[in-house]
């Protein structure tokens, strides 16, 4: 079963967001994600101050089979990109939640990811979805 | 839901993820995509390849039959068992199907083909056998393994008995036999040296099991892809089909335009082609990973990849592309509106295990 921290938010397409002290919130994907995606081989995260909207596709993970849009799941400006994982793409598989975070925003309003998903209810939509 | 080989339900007890291709519900992956591919470099892994197309011709004509219907010549497979690579063309030139075909006896010859084509070749076939007087018939019941990698054949031999191992080690390259009631070739389409296997459909759980058991690792679809393209190998459907030739598909050298007199489907065609156009390997100079479909800017003019993926044994992208002909050596790859740098390169990318290109440092 895939993990599933509880003290983040969740999005129905599989992206997780987490409230950092100073205010931003930082963003990747999700352990059921990478788990999907297979060996990622490329990641491709926005330059630092690039408005976004909710919704935008914002980073980019490529698998050896495929190149998959991460969308933002908030509204903001980009504070940073992930700087590692030029050079260690794998990190998103192997630690999804932490060195595998792929961006940091800074939201534009403060209700910003007040329509995201809570943990037990993000695992309930994977269960739907294992069908 | 699609069709299913006699390994599927193995497939999902050992955890593979399905995919559906040329209509067949097919693994594309067991467990990581890159594991698996290095197995095959480095040791053995094993594939479950029932969805191609075996077809037994039979008749006093086949040879001649075989010299219409193909691009490249049956007149070079004089020693039984031997096979041969070729393209099937269309009167254009378009390539209907590339497929390999083993000389058996002077009135058997076996051909596989594709999955994806396997309805519209058998038509074809048909169509064309009626005057040479050749029995076509598909072979059902069967299954194929393609065990493949450095250790691929002892493994396979060491679930024979010894005569049928002697037997199967004793095969050169691009030969098969029929051994007990398995067909063995040693062919491939990984690069490295393995076996093809055909056996009966009802053998096929078991001899999987026994194979995973001896050391070789269940390969998923996904492994095929990359080993296949760092082999330098084309994929049909991708890097060529019926609105291609074999000229601007990298596959001249299976097209036996000598001698002149053999009139197969196509050579009229073919003889008043001057290329416009070539496939040539891409490596990426830069990070990011090369699709198919990606455009491909030129000092000639645009082209388009047509595989691309990312290499694990050389850690870098690669692709075939097919672009303007004449020399190159520096392009350009359209990947999300950015130009990334990508060298020219005579595929194959890497080959029994070793690298035959200089991959180069990225900053």
């Amino acid at each position: 079963m895939s993990n599933v921290p509880p003290d983040l938010k969740y999005t129905k397409t599989h992206e997780w967001v987490r409230n950092l002290a100073d205010g931003t919130v930082e963003i990747g994907i999700t352990d059921h994600a990478q788990h999907a995606l297979g060996d990622l081989v490329f990641v491709e995260v926005p330059e630092s101050g690039r408005a976004v909207k909710v919704g935008d596709p914002t980073a980019v993970v490529e698998s050896v089979k495929a190149a998959s849009d991460v969308y933002s799941p908030v509204a903001g400006v980009v504070t940073q990109g992930n700087p590692g994982l030029a050079s260690e793409p794998e990190a998103v598989n192997t630690d999804p939640y932490g060195k595998g975070w792929l961006m940091r925003l800074r939201p534009t309003n403060g209700t910003a990811t007040a329509e995201l998903m809570a943990a037990p209810e993000y695992l309930k939509l994977l269960q739907t979805e294992a069908g | 839901m699609g069709r299913k080989t006699p390994l599927f339900e193995l497939h999902q007890e050992l955890g593979a993820r399905i995919v559906d291709f040329g209509g067949w519900d097919m693994p594309v992956q067991y467990s990581s995509q890159i594991t698996e591919h290095h197995a095959v470099r480095r040791a053995s892994g094993v594939f479950d390849v029932s969805h191609m197309c075996p077809v037994d011709l039979k008749g006093a004509r086949v040879r001649e039959f075989l010299q219409h219907l193909l691009a490249n010549d049956v007149s070079k497979l004089q020693r039984p068992g031997k096979a041969l690579y070729s393209c099937m063309l269309n009167e254009a030139g378009g390539v209907l199907d590339d497929l390999i075909v083993y000389f058996l006896n002077d009135s058997w010859f076996r051909l596989v083909v594709n999955a994806g084509t396997r309805d519209k070749d058998l038509a074809w076939i048909r169509q064309h056998s009626a005057k040479f007087d050749v029995e076509v018939t598909e072979l059902t019941d069967l299954a194929m393994l393609a065990i493949q990698g450095p250790e691929a054949r002892m493994k396979t031999a060491s679930l024979l008995s010894a005569s049928a191992a002697d037997t199967a080690l004793a095969l050169g390259p691009f030969f098969g036999r029929q051994i007990d009631n398995w067909f063995v070739a040693r062919t491939g389409y990984t690069g490295e040296d393995g076996f093809e296997v055909m056996l009966p459909a009802a053998d096929a759980v078991r001899i999987w099991r026994e194979l995973n058991a001896a050391g070789v690792a269940s390969c998923g679809l996904g492994a095929r892809d990359t080993l296949r393209l760092e082999a330098g190998m084309n994929l049909y459907g991708n890097d060529m089909d019926e609105k291609t030739h074999p000229f601007e598909s990298g596959l001249a050298w299976t097209v036996a335009m000598q001698p002149a007199d053999r009139h197969f489907i196509g050579r009229s065609a073919l003889e008043n082609i001057t290329p416009s156009r070539q496939l040539v390997g891409l490596l990426l100079e830069e990070r990011g990973v090369l699709r198919g479909h990606q455009r491909v800017v030129t000092p000639a003019g645009a082209g388009e990849i047509t595989s691309g993926t990312f290499s694990p044994t050389l850690e870098r992208s690669i692709a075939l592309a097919r672009v303007p002909a004449g020399a190159l050596q520096q392009v350009q790859v359209d990947i999300r509106g950015k130009l990334l740098n990508a060298r020219v390169v005579k595929p194959p990318f890497v080959r029994f295990g070793k690298t035959m290109i200089e991959p180069g440092v990225i900053a």
